[in-house]
C-alpha cells in the first residue's frame, strides 16, 4: 500500500516537473496566435486566437524583414554546414587513421586555439573582413563560421578510432590509394558521423547570436533569424511585435526540432562516445 | 653550387634534375622579395610604433580652407604588420625545406641514384604524405580566421587601442604590459570588477554545471525507476526542449519571468501566493540565471545519461542485490562510478562551455542589473559578456582583449589540469 501512495507521488512529481518545461514552450505557440497585442498580458491563456501574426511575419516587412532573415540564415547554414562538415571529417580522419611526425603537437595546438573565446577573434575578423571587403556580407558569415572548423575534430575522430584498422589493411593490400580509402571505404561505413556533423553544423548558424550580432550589426538587410527576433522584442518596438516573435520564434523551431529528432540518437553517441575517447 | 642555393632558391633542385621542383622554389623567393620590397618592409617598419604620422590639418592658403591629411592608420598597420610576419614565417619554412631538399638531392646523386621526379613527389604526397593533403586546406582556413584574428587580438591587449585612441583619427601604439597591471592592480575600479566578475565566473561555471549534471541525472534515475509507467513519454517531454532552438527558449524564459510576465501573473493572480511581482531580473538576477540554465540544461544530462545508465550491466544490480546492499548503496557504488567514468570528459566540456556561456547571460539578462561598484559591467556579466560589451559597445578593445587573454588563462588551465587527470586519453590505441 506505501508503496502504491509513493508511486503515484512519483508520478504527480514527473507530471509537475513536465509541465514546468511543457510550458514555456506551450505559451510560446499559444501567444504565436494571440489576438490581442502586446508583450504582457495579465492571464496565461489569449482571449482570441488568430492566423494574423503568421501573416503579417511574412508580409508586414517594412520593419522587420522575417522572410529575408529566414532566407539569409537558411543560405548560410546551408553552406557552412557543407563546408564545415567536409573540413572536420578531413581533419578527424587525418588525426585518427594516419600516423605522422607533429601528429600529437599538432592535435594538442588545435585544441588550444579552441580555448580562445570566439569573442576574442571577433573584433579582428570584423577589421580583416572589412579589409577584403567582406563585411556585413553573407559569405564573410559563412566563412567565419566554417574556416575554423579545424579545431572540432573530436567527436569525429572518435567515431573513425571505432573502426577496425583491418579494414584499411585489406584495402592497401588490394592496391588503393589512402585517398581511395578515405572516399570510398572510411567515409560511406561514417554515415552516423557525417549525419551528425552536417546537423550540428547546420543546426549552429540558426542559434548563433554573438558572432552574426557583431558581423551584421546595424545592416538589417543580413540579419540571421537570432539577430532579428532579438532586435524584435528591444524595448522600442516589443509591445507592438511580441506576437509576431512568437510566431517567428515557432517557425524557426519547428524545422529545427525536426532535424533534432530525426538524429538524437547520433547525438547522444556523438557526445559520449566522441567524448570518452578523447 | 650548394652556395649558389642560399641565395637563389630551387637553383640545387633544378640543377640534379628536379626542374619543376626548383622552379616552384624560385617563384615563392621572386613573390616574397617583390612582397617585402614594395610593401612588407615598410609595413614592418611602422609597425614598431604602429604608425608614424597622425591625421592632421593643414592650412590651405590657395584654397583657403584647412585641408585635412591622412595619417597612418594603427589598425592596418598592426593586421598588415601580423600578415607580414605570418608570410615571414612561410618564408623561412619554405627556406629551410629548399636547403633540405637540395642537400638530399645532392646527397642522391653521390650515392648514384637518381633524385625523385616531380611526378613521384606527387605520388609520395597522395600515398605516404596524404595527411598533408587532406590538412592544408583546414589548415589555411584555421590560420586566415581564427589563428591571425587571434594574434591580432592578443597584439591589441599590449597596446592603447580604445575610444580615445581610434583610427582613423587617432594612433595608437605599444604600451608593453600596461593594461595587464591596470586590469589586475593598478586601477582599484577596474580591477575590482575583474575579480569581482571572475569570482561570478567561477561560481556561476561550478554552480551551472553540477546542479545541471546532478539534477539531470536525478531525473534520469527517477525516470528509469521500478513502477514508474510510460517511461518513454516522460523523457520526449524533457527532450522536446533541447530541439527548440537555445536562443527561443532564452529569450521565451526571459519573458516568462519578467516583472509583469506570466510565471508572476500566474502566483499573483491565479494562485494569490504572492502580493507583488517577484523581480527575477532585478534583486534575484544571480538565481534566477543558474535556474533559466538549469531548465536549458537538465534535459541535455537527461538525454545522455539515459543512454549510459541503460549500459550498466544489469548483472551488477542483481549480485549487489544479493549481497543486501539497498538503493542509496547501489547508486554509490556502481551507478555512480560508472557514470562518472563516462562522462568526466563531457562534464569537463560543459565546465569549460559555462565559463564562456554567453548565450544564456546575454540573451537573458546581458549582464543586468547593472550597478555603481562595477565598471561597465553587471551583476551577472561574466567575463565573456563583459568583454563583448565593452569591445561593441565602448569600443576598449585594449581592455577588451586583456580580458580575452585572461579568460583563457583560466579556461586552459581548467582543461590542460582536467585533461591530464583523464586516464582515458590513453584509450585513443585501443581500437587500431
Amino acid at each position: 500500500m506505501r508503496k502504491k501512495v509513493g508511486l503515484v507521488f512519483s508520478h504527480v512529481f514527473l507530471a509537475i516537473l513536465s509541465i514546468v518545461w511543457l510550458l514555456p514552450i506551450a505559451w510560446l505557440v499559444m501567444h504565436s496566435f494571440r489576438e490581442e497585442p502586446g508583450a504582457f498580458v495579465s492571464y496565461v491563456i489569449p482571449r482570441g486566437f488568430t492566423f494574423q501574426n503568421y501573416i503579417n511575419l511574412f508580409t508586414d516587412t517594412h520593419l522587420f524583414n522575417f522572410p529575408l532573415w529566414f532566407w539569409n540564415t537558411l543560405r548560410v547554414a546551408i553552406a557552412s554546414c557543407l563546408i564545415t562538415s567536409v573540413l572536420v571529417l578531413m581533419v578527424s580522419y587525418v588525426f585518427s587513421r594516419l600516423r605522422f611526425t607533429m601528429r600529437r603537437a599538432y592535435m594538442n595546438l588545435l585544441l588550444i586555439i579552441g580555448m580562445f573565446p570566439g569573442v576574442m577573434a571577433l573584433v579582428a575578423i570584423f577589421h580583416v573582413l572589412n579589409l577584403i571587403g567582406l563585411t556585413q556580407s553573407l559569405v564573410g558569415l559563412t566563412l567565419v563560421y566554417s574556416a575554423g572548423a579545424a579545431t572540432g575534430f573530436l567527436i569525429a575522430k572518435g567515431f573513425f578510432d571505432t573502426i577496425p584498422r583491418s579494414i584499411d589493411e585489406a584495402a592497401t593490400i588490394d592496391g588503393a590509394s589512402k585517398n581511395d580509402i578515405f572516399w570510398k571505404i572510411t567515409l560511406p561505413i561514417s554515415r552516423p558521423i557525417i549525419t551528425y556533423t552536417l546537423i550540428i553544423s547546420f543546426i549552429a548558424p540558426w542559434g548563433d547570436f554573438m558572432l552574426s550580432s557583431i558581423l551584421m550589426r546595424g545592416n538589417q538587410e543580413r540579419f540571421t533569424v537570432a539577430v532579428g527576433l532579438r532586435q524584435m522584442i528591444e524595448r522600442e518596438t516589443v509591445s507592438a511585435y511580441f506576437t509576431q516573435f512568437c510566431a517567428g520564434a515557432v517557425i524557426v523551431a519547428i524545422p529545427l526540432m525536426t532535424l533534432f529528432l530525426l538524429t538524437q540518437r547520433f547525438y547522444v553517441e556523438g557526445i559520449v562516445g566522441g567524448a570518452s575517447k578523447g | 653550387m650548394a652556395i649558389l642555393n642560399f641565395f637563389v632558391m630551387g637553383s640545387r633542385c633544378a640543377y640534379y634534375g628536379q626542374r619543376a621542383k626548383g622552379a616552384l622554389f624560385f617563384v615563392a623567393q621572386v613573390v616574397f622579395i617583390l612582397f617585402m620590397a614594395f610593401f612588407g618592409a615598410n609595413n614592418l617598419l611602422l609597425f614598431r610604433t604602429l604608425g608614424a604620422t597622425e591625421q592632421h590639418t593643414v592650412w590651405d592658403e590657395a584654397l583657403q580652407i584647412n585641408r585635412v591629411i591622412r595619417g597612418d592608420n594603427s589598425m592596418i598597420v598592426l593586421i598588415f604588420g601580423v600578415l607580414t610576419i605570418v608570410a615571414c614565417i612561410a618564408f623561412i619554412v619554405l627556406y629551410v625545406m629548399n636547403i633540405r631538399m637540395g642537400n638530399k638531392a645532392a646527397r642522391m646523386v653521390a650515392a648514384g641514384e637518381s633524385p625523385p621526379s616531380f611526378k613521384e613527389d606527387l605520388y609520395t604526397l597522395w600515398h605516404d604524405k596524404y595527411h598533408v593533403v587532406l590538412l592544408t586546406l583546414p589548415t589555411i582556413g584555421l590560420v586566415l580566421f581564427t589563428v591571425i584574428p587571434l594574434i591580432f587580438m592578443i597584439l591589441m591587449a599590449f597596446t592603447n587601442f580604445d575610444r580615445m585612441n581610434q583610427p582613423p583619427g587617432r594612433l595608437f601604439t605599444w604600451v608593453g604590459l600596461d593594461n595587464f597591471r591596470e586590469i589586475t592592480y593598478a586601477n582599484p575600479r577596474l580591477s575590482n570588477t575583474f575579480f569581482s566578475i571572475l569570482r561570478w565566473t567561477l561560481t556561476w561555471a561550478v554552480i551551472a554545471t553540477f546542479s545541471n549534471y546532478i539534477g539531470g541525472m536525478a531525473l534520469a534515475l527517477f525516470i528509469n525507476k521500478k513502477g514508474i509507467r510510460f517511461k518513454a513519454m516522460w523523457r520526449s517531454f524533457f527532450v522536446v526542449t533541447i530541439a527548440v532552438p537555445q536562443f527561443v527558449s532564452l529569450l521565451v524564459l526571459r519573458q516568462l519571468l519578467n516583472d509583469n510576465g506570466t510565471v508572476n501573473v500566474i502566483l499573483m493572480n491565479y494562485l494569490g501566493w504572492i502580493d507583488e511581482p517577484i523581480r527575477f531580473w532585478g534583486t534575484h538576477a544571480r538565481t534566477t540565471v543558474l535556474l533559466a540554465n538549469l531548465w536549458v540544461g537538465i534535459p541535455f544530462t537527461l538525454l545522455i545519461t539515459t543512454g549510459i545508465l541503460m549500459n550498466i550491466p544489469e548483472e551488477l544490480y542483481e549480485s549487489a542485490k544479493l549481497d543486501g546492499a539497498g538503493p542509496i548503496m547501489t547508486f554509490r557504488k556502481i551507478t555512480l562510478p560508472y557514470m562518472l567514468f563516462i562522462t568526466t570528459p563531457y562534464l569537463i566540456s560543459q565546465f569549460v562551455g559555462n565559463l564562456n556561456n554567453f548565450n544564456v547571460i546575454w540573451l537573458t539578462t546581458a549582464g543586468q542589473p547593472l550597478t555603481l561598484e562595477l565598471y561597465q559591467a553587471g551583476r551577472t556579466d561574466l567575463l565573456i559578456t563583459w568583454l563583448y560589451s565593452l569591445a561593441v559597445n565602448e569600443q576598449d578593445f585594449r581592455l577588451a582583449a586583456t580580458i580575452g587573454i585572461l579568460v583563457f588563462i583560466v579556461v586552459a588551465t581548467f582543461s590542460l589540469i582536467s585533461f591530464n587527470l583523464l586516464a582515458s586519453r590513453k584509450r585513443e590505441e585501443e581500437f587500431s
